[in-house]
C-alpha cells in the first residue's frame, strides 16, 4: 500500500492475490478487488474444472430445465476481461504462511501477498455400512450430476436421505427425471431447521401429491446390494426400503482440511473478523467456508447461504485491495420450490419460550402460511409459504430491527405493503423513495 | 442516473400508472389489444400501495448497492454498464425467487404465466421518460436525477 | 317513503368495444356511480347517481365513456318545464330548502353577449401588441382630487419636482384581473395555494372569502385580500395585517340578503382551526353584519380597520347587485370605503338555496353601469375603484367591463373551471371529484397544486394577451384610456332602455 498524490491510501498494484476457491465468494472478490486494482496479479484455484457456475443449478440440469450453456455464473469473458489467472482442477493440499506460499496436487508453488480462502463446504458423509458402494452420491457438484445423470437413465428408484434445502431439491429434481422417489428424514418433518409443524404440514401434503414419498424420524442404517451395487436401504427400525441409487444430502459443513495444518483459527468454520480477515495476517476467508456473526443469534455461526457468501467476499476482497470496510453481520435467508410451491424464510423461524410473539395465518386450502416471530416489538423471523410477494419487505424489517408494534396485524394480511413501513423508516441508505 | 420518484401527497390511487406500464409491456403496446386480445396479459411492473386516503406507486429503486444483484443464484440479475439499470435477463433466470426474499422495497415479481422468471421495474428503455411518469394524470411521479 | 320520483339526469353511455374493466372509474367518482360485478366480470354504472362532472369520462383511458342527458321526455309544456317538476318531485320528497352550488343558470340575458366593441379604421390606426408596449397596469384605490407638486429651481437651471399630495394606499395589478372571494372550507387548501400562487407570479390579488386564512398562506401576505364577512371567521390582528387589502362582505352576487353557508360535513380540523369554530359544526353566516345597521355604522368599520391597519392598506366593501346598487355604492364611497366591489347575479358559491340563487340580484353589467354613472355624477367617482364580479366568462367580458366603468374585474368561476371544475353544481354535497370544492382526504390529493398554479397562470396570461390584442385593435396602448369608455361599446338587440341603462349607443350609430 502506499499514499497517492492525495494522500490516500492506495494499492501499490504489486500485490499478488491469490483465492482459493471459484464459486460466488470468490467471483465477488474478484470484482471487488479489480474494482481497485487492475494491475497487481490475482490467481484463482478451483478444485473443479469448470468457470464459476451456479451450485443450486445443478438439480435444474438434472432434469433438464437448465442447459449446460447456462449453468455459468459469469459469461465466459469474464477471467479475461478481469485478468485472471485462473487454475482449473487443481486442489491445494498445503498453506505455508509463512512463506505466503499455497501448494498444489500438482506439486505447484503459488506465492501470494494476501490470499483468500473461499472453497465452501463440504457434504455430511454420515459413516453407515454400504456407503462407499457405487450409485451412494452426495448433491455437491456439476461432475457428481452429470455422472447421476448417467445412471438414472436406466434405474427406477431413488432413496434421498435428508429433507434439507438439498434433499428437497434432489427429491424434485430426480422425480421430474422419471423416477420413484423415497426420502428418509431424521426428525419428524422436513426442513427440520426453518419450518415448525403446521407450514411443514403443508409441504408434506405437497409432496405426497407429487408422488413423492416421505419417512419421518428415522434414519437409514444401512446401505446393502451385491458387491458394490446398491439394491436398497435399512431403516433404524428394520424397515426395508428397495432402491438402486442413494444420495446423501443430510447437510453440508465448512470444508477445514485445508486450513487445519496451517495454523488458521478455526471452531465450526474458519473464524473471522469484521474485515474478513482470519487470525493470520494477509489471509482472508469468506463464504461458506467462514463461521461469522449472526445479529439475530447473537452469536458466530457458519451460515451457507449465497447472498451472504456474495456480500463476504466483496468484503474481503475490497479490504484486500487495501479499502477498510465492515461486515455487519448476517441472518439465515432461504428461497425454495418444491414442485412450484414457493417458501421464504428469514431469520429465526423456530422458537421454544414463551416470551416471543408469534403470529400466524394458516390456510391449508391454499396452501398458505404466514409467521412471523416478534422480540420487544421487533421481528426477528418470518416464514412465508406461497404467498411470498413482498418477502422482501419482512427481509428489510428484521434486517433493520424496526419496531412493527403499530402494524404487525397488518403484515400477516394479503395487502401488506412497503406504504405501511413508518415514513420516517422508508430504507433510505438503500434509495429513497421521494425526491 | 435519473431514477423516478413518489410524490406521495398527490397520488389519488387512480392506478392508471399501473395500466400503461402493463400496456408498454404488451406485445401489441395497444391499450385495447393488451387487454382484450392478450392471453396471458402483460404484467404491470409497478405495485400501487394503499392504505386509507394514502396511497403511492413503488416500482424498483435500481439501487446503487443492489440487493438483489448479491442474492441472484445464476446472474441474470445483473446492472446494465451502459444505463446502471438493474436488469434481469429472463434467459437465464430460473425463478428460484432469492431476489424477492432480500428486496427491502418488495418491487419484484413472479411472472409464472409462461416461464417462471423475476420481473421488475425496467425504467422503460425504449421511451424518453418511463411510460408511469409520462402517464400520471396528477404528476405523482417524476423522473429525476438526484 | 317508497317509491321516489326521481330519475337519471344523466346517463352514462359505455362503448363496451373500447372498454377494459380496468376500474378507473370504479375507483375515481366519489359518488358511486360505477362498479365492478365480479360474476359478470364487468363494470357497470348506476345513471342515478350520476351528476355530470365528467371525471370519470375525462380519466378514461380508452375514451369509453360518454355522459349525456337522460333522455326522460315530458310532454312538451312551456310552464311546466322538467326542472320545474324535478324541483317539486325533490321538496315532496325531502321537505327542505333546495340546495344548489355554483352561479345562477337561469335563461337572464347576458349583456356581455349583445355588446360590441369598436376597432380603429384609417383614422385612428390600431397598434399591434407584439410590437408595441401596452400598459394593462392597474392601481385600485382612492386617487386624489389634484395632485400637487412643489417646483423648486436649483443652481444648475435644472427643476426638482416633488409631490406634496399625500397618496391613499394602492393596490398595483399587472392586469386588470383579480381572483375572486372564495373560502377555504368550501374549497380545498391545494386550490387556495394554487390561487396564492398563481397571484404571485401575475403581479396580481387573491381573495381569502370568508374563511379565514390558513396559517401556511401566511408568506403570499402580499398578495392575498382578506375578507371581513358577517361571520367575522378567522378574523385577528395577524389576519389584516398580513394582507394587501381588507374586504369588508357586505353581500355576494349568488346570495344577496342571505350570509355564508358551509355545511359541517367540509369543516374539518384544519378548517375548524383556521376559522376558529368547532369541528362539524356548520358554518353559517348571518345575513347582516350584527354591528352594520346604517351607512354609520359601515362608516365605522371601515375607520376601525384602517386604525387597526394604521392606514396603510385600502379597505375594500364588497356588496351584491341589487335594485338599489347605485345609492349604496355612492353612500359607500362617502363612508370612506377605497374600492368597491360589485357582485353581480352570475356570481358562484359553494352553497346557496336554489331559489335566492337563481332569482335574488341583477346583472353585473347594468349594476356596473349605474354605480359608475352615479359615482361620476356625483364627482366621486376618482374616491374609490369599482372593481366588478360574477360570472366573467373570457377576456372580450373583461374588456366590456372596463369599458363599461369597471377598474379591474374578479373571476372565481373561470379560476375553478381552469383548475378542472366541470360544473356539476353538486359542491355542497362534498364530494367533489375533481378535489376542488371538497375536504376529504382522498378527494384533495386530486389537485396538484403546481399543476393548478400553472393552469392559471396561463389561464391569465392567455386572456391579457387577448386583452391586448383587442385593445391595440381599437388604438389604445393603455387600459387607463379604455376605462369608462363606453363610446367604444355598441349594444345589439337591446331596448330602448337598456341602452340608455347602459349608456351605450346602439350598432349602426355613429358617434
Amino acid at each position: 500500500m502506499k499514499r497517492n498524490n492525495k494522500g490516500k491510501l492506495v494499492p501499490n498494484f504489486t500485490e499478488k492475490y491469490v483465492i482459493i476457491g471459484n464459486s460466488v465468494a470468490a467471483i465477488s472478490a474478484i470484482e471487488s478487488i479489480r474494482e481497485r486494482d487492475k494491475i497487481s496479479l490475482l490467481t484463482v484455484v478451483s478444485k473443479e474444472p469448470y468457470f464459476a457456475y451456479s451450485r443450486p443449478l445443478i438439480s435444474y440440469y438434472l432434469e433438464g430445465k437448465v442447459k449446460p450453456e447456462k449453468m455459468y455464473y459469469r459469461d465466459k469473458q469474464f477471467y479475461q476481461e478481469n485478468n485472471v489467472e485462473l487454475i482449473l482442477g487443481q486442489e491445494v493440499v498445503k498453506i505455508l504462511p509463512e512463506e505466503k506460499n499455497i501448494i498444489l496436487s500438482n506439486k505447484k508453488k503459488i506465492n501470494y501477498t494476501k490470499l483468500l480462502i473461499a472453497c465452501g463446504g463440504k457434504p455430511i458423509v454420515p459413516q453407515i455400512k454400504g456407503v462407499d458402494k457405487e450409485n451412494v452420491f452426495t448433491f455437491t457438484t456439476w461432475d457428481e450430476i452429470k455422472h447421476l445423470e448417467n445412471v438414472i437413465k436406466k434405474k427406477k428408484e431413488v432413496v434421498v436421505i435428508g429433507a434439507g434445502m438439498i434433499g428437497l431439491k434432489a427429491a424434485e429434481s430426480l422425480t421430474n427425471a422419471g423416477l420413484k422417489v423415497t426420502i428418509i428424514e431424521l426428525a419428524d418433518r422436513v426442513l427440520s431447521t426453518v419450518l415448525d409443524k403446521k407450514s411443514a404440514s403443508i409441504l408434506h401434503q405437497h409432496l405426497k401429491e407429487n408422488k413423492v414419498e416421505l419417512i419421518t424420524e428415522n434414519t437409514v442404517e444401512e446401505i446393502t446390494g451385491k458387491g458394490m451395487m446398491v439394491d436398497g436401504v435399512i431403516l433404524k427400525n428394520g424397515k426395508r426400503v428397495k432402491t438402486d441409487i442413494v444420495v446423501i444430502a443430510i447437510g453440508i459443513i465448512p470444508n477445514l482440511d485445508l486450513v487445519k495444518s496451517a495454523g488458521i483459527k478455526t471452531n465450526k468454520g474458519i473464524l473471522v473478523n469484521e474485515f474478513m480477515q482470519t487470525n493470520i495476517e494477509n489471509i482472508y476467508a469468506a463464504g461458506d467456508v467462514t463461521e461469522t456473526w449472526d445479529f439475530l443469534y447473537k452469536q458466530n455461526r457458519p451460515i451457507p447461504i449465497w447472498p451472504l457468501a456474495y456480500e463476504q467476499g466483496k468484503i474481503a476482497g475490497t479490504n484486500m485491495a487495501g479499502e477498510k470496510i465492515s461486515y455487519h453481520g448476517g441472518l439465515s435467508l432461504n428461497s425454495i420450490e418444491v414442485f412450484n410451491l414457493p417458501l421464504i424464510t428469514a431469520g429465526i423461524t423456530t422458537v421454544e419460550k414463551d416470551t416471543y410473539e408469534i403470529l400466524v395465518k394458516f390456510q391449508p386450502e391454499r396452501k398458505m402460511y404466514k409467521k412471523i416471530i416478534i422480540e420487544n416489538g421487533k421481528i426477528i423471523g418470518s416464514i412465508l409459504i406461497n404467498n411470498i410477494e413482498r418477502a422482501g419487505i419482512i427481509t428489510g424489517l428484521i434486517k433493520d430491527q424496526l419496531d412493527v408494534s403499530n402494524f404487525k396485524n397488518e403484515i400477516l394480511e394479503d395487502t401488506f405493503g412497503y406504504i405501511y413501513v413508518p415514513k420516517e423508516y422508508r430504507s433510505k441508505e438503500i434509495m429513497p423513495l421521494e425526491v | 442516473m435519473k431514477r423516478i420518484y413518489i410524490k406521495e401527497e398527490y397520488c389519488m390511487g387512480c392506478r392508471l400508472c399501473e395500466i400503461h406500464c402493463l400496456v408498454a409491456h404488451s406485445k401489441s403496446k395497444k391499450i385495447i389489444k393488451a387487454y382484450k386480445e392478450e392471453f396471458p396479459r402483460a404484467l404491470p411492473r409497478l405495485i400501487v400501495e394503499q392504505k386509507g386516503p394514502f396511497s403511492f406507486a413503488l416500482q424498483c429503486r435500481h439501487c446503487e448497492d443492489a440487493p438483489c444483484i448479491k442474492a441472484c443464484l445464476t446472474g441474470a440479475m445483473h446492472r446494465e454498464k451502459k444505463t446502471g439499470i438493474v436488469s434481469c435477463n429472463q434467459d437465464k433466470c430460473i425463478g428460484c425467487w432469492m431476489c424477492i426474499m432480500v428486496c427491502p422495497f418488495g418491487v419484484i415479481l413472479r411472472d409464472i404465466k409462461e416461464k417462471k422468471v423475476a420481473t421488475k421495474c425496467d425504467l422503460c428503455p425504449d421511451e424518453d421518460i418511463p411510460v408511469c411518469v409520462a402517464k400520471c394524470p396528477n404528476e405523482a411521479l417524476v423522473y429525476e436525477e438526484k | 317513503m317508497k317509491l321516489s320520483f326521481l330519475y337519471p339526469e344523466f346517463q352514462v353511455i359505455r362503448d363496451e368495444s373500447k372498454c377494459i374493466q380496468c376500474e378507473v372509474c370504479v375507483r375515481q367518482c366519489a359518488f358511486g356511480v360505477h362498479t365492478y360485478d365480479k360474476d359478470e366480470k364487468k363494470v357497470t354504472s348506476d345513471n342515478l347517481k350520476c351528476v355530470g362532472c365528467h371525471r370519470c369520462a375525462t380519466l378514461c383511458p380508452t375514451q369509453a365513456l360518454i355522459i349525456s342527458r337522460y333522455p326522460q321526455d315530458f310532454r312538451e309544456n312551456y310552464n311546466w318545464r322538467k326542472d320545474v317538476i324535478r324541483d317539486i318531485f325533490k321538496q315532496s320528497e325531502s321537505g327542505g330548502v333546495l340546495l344548489t352550488s355554483m352561479g345562477c343558470d337561469k335563461e337572464y340575458p347576458i349583456y356581455w353577449d349583445k355588446l360590441l366593441l369598436d376597432a380603429s379604421q384609417v383614422t385612428n390606426p390600431s397598434i399591434d401588441p407584439l410590437r408595441e408596449p401596452m400598459e394593462l397596469r392597474t392601481y385600485l384605490g382612492n386617487k386624489p382630487e389634484k395632485l400637487e407638486f412643489s417646483v423648486k429651481n436649483n443652481s444648475q437651471a435644472t427643476v426638482n419636482y416633488k409631490l406634496l399630495t399625500k397618496l391613499s394606499p394602492q393596490l398595483e395589478l399587472e392586469t386588470p384581473i383579480m381572483f375572486s372571494a372564495m373560502s377555504y372550507g368550501s374549497i380545498s387548501y391545494n386550490v387556495c395555494l394554487a390561487l396564492a400562487q398563481a397571484a404571485k407570479i401575475l403581479g396580481i390579488y387573491y381573495n381569502t372569502g370568508e374563511g379565514g386564512l390558513h396559517k401556511d398562506l401566511y408568506k403570499f401576505g402580499k398578495n392575498t385580500i382578506v375578507q371581513v364577512a358577517s361571520g367575522r371567521f378567522g378574523v385577528h390582528s395577524d389576519y389584516l395585517n398580513v394582507a394587501a387589502a381588507i374586504e369588508i362582505k357586505i353581500g355576494q352576487g349568488a346570495k344577496p340578503g342571505i350570509g355564508g353557508h358551509l355545511p359541517g360535513e367540509k369543516v374539518s380540523k384544519e378548517i375548524s382551526e383556521t376559522r376558529m369554530i368547532p369541528e362539524g359544526t356548520d358554518a353559517i353566516s348571518p345575513a347582516p353584519h350584527h354591528d352594520i345597521y346604517s351607512i354609520e355604522d359601515l362608516s365605522q368599520l371601515i375607520f376601525a380597520l384602517k386604525e387597526a391597519t394604521c392606514y396603510t392598506k385600502p379597505i375594500i366593501v364588497k356588496i351584491a347587485a341589487v335594485h338599489n346598487s347605485a345609492s349604496i355604492a355612492s353612500g359607500m364611497v362617502r363612508a370612506g370605503a377605497d374600492i368597491i366591489a360589485l357582485d353581480g347575479v352570475r356570481g358562484g358559491t359553494g352553497a346557496a338555496p336554489t331559489r335566492i340563487r337563481d332569482n335574488v340580484g341583477i346583472p353585473i353589467e347594468l349594476a356596473l353601469a349605474s354605480v359608475d354613472e352615479r359615482l361620476r355624477k356625483e364627482g366621486i367617482r376618482h374616491r374609490a375603484s369599482i372593481v366588478i364580479a360574477g360570472g366573467i366568462r373570457n377576456s372580450a367580458d373583461v374588456v366590456k367591463a372596463i369599458a363599461l366603468g369597471a377598474d379591474a374585474v374578479y373571476i372565481a368561476t373561470s379560476a375553478l373551471i381552469a383548475c378542472g371544475c366541470h360544473l356539476c353544481q353538486k359542491c355542497y354535497t362534498g364530494k367533489c371529484n375533481w378535489g376542488i370544492a371538497t375536504q376529504d382526504p382522498y378527494l384533495m390529493k386530486r389537485i396538484n397544486p403546481d399543476i393548478a398554479t400553472e393552469r392559471l397562470v396561463n389561464l391569465i396570461h392567455a386572456w391579457s394577451l387577448e386583452i391586448k390584442e383587442m385593445l391595440g385593435g381599437m388604438g389604445i396602448n393603455a387600459i387607463e384610456s379604455l376605462r369608462g369608455n363606453r363610446l367604444r361599446l355598441r349594444g345589439i338587440g337591446l331596448t330602448d332602455t337598456e341602452l340608455k341603462l347602459l349608456g351605450v349607443k346602439p350598432a349602426g350609430e355613429s358617434l
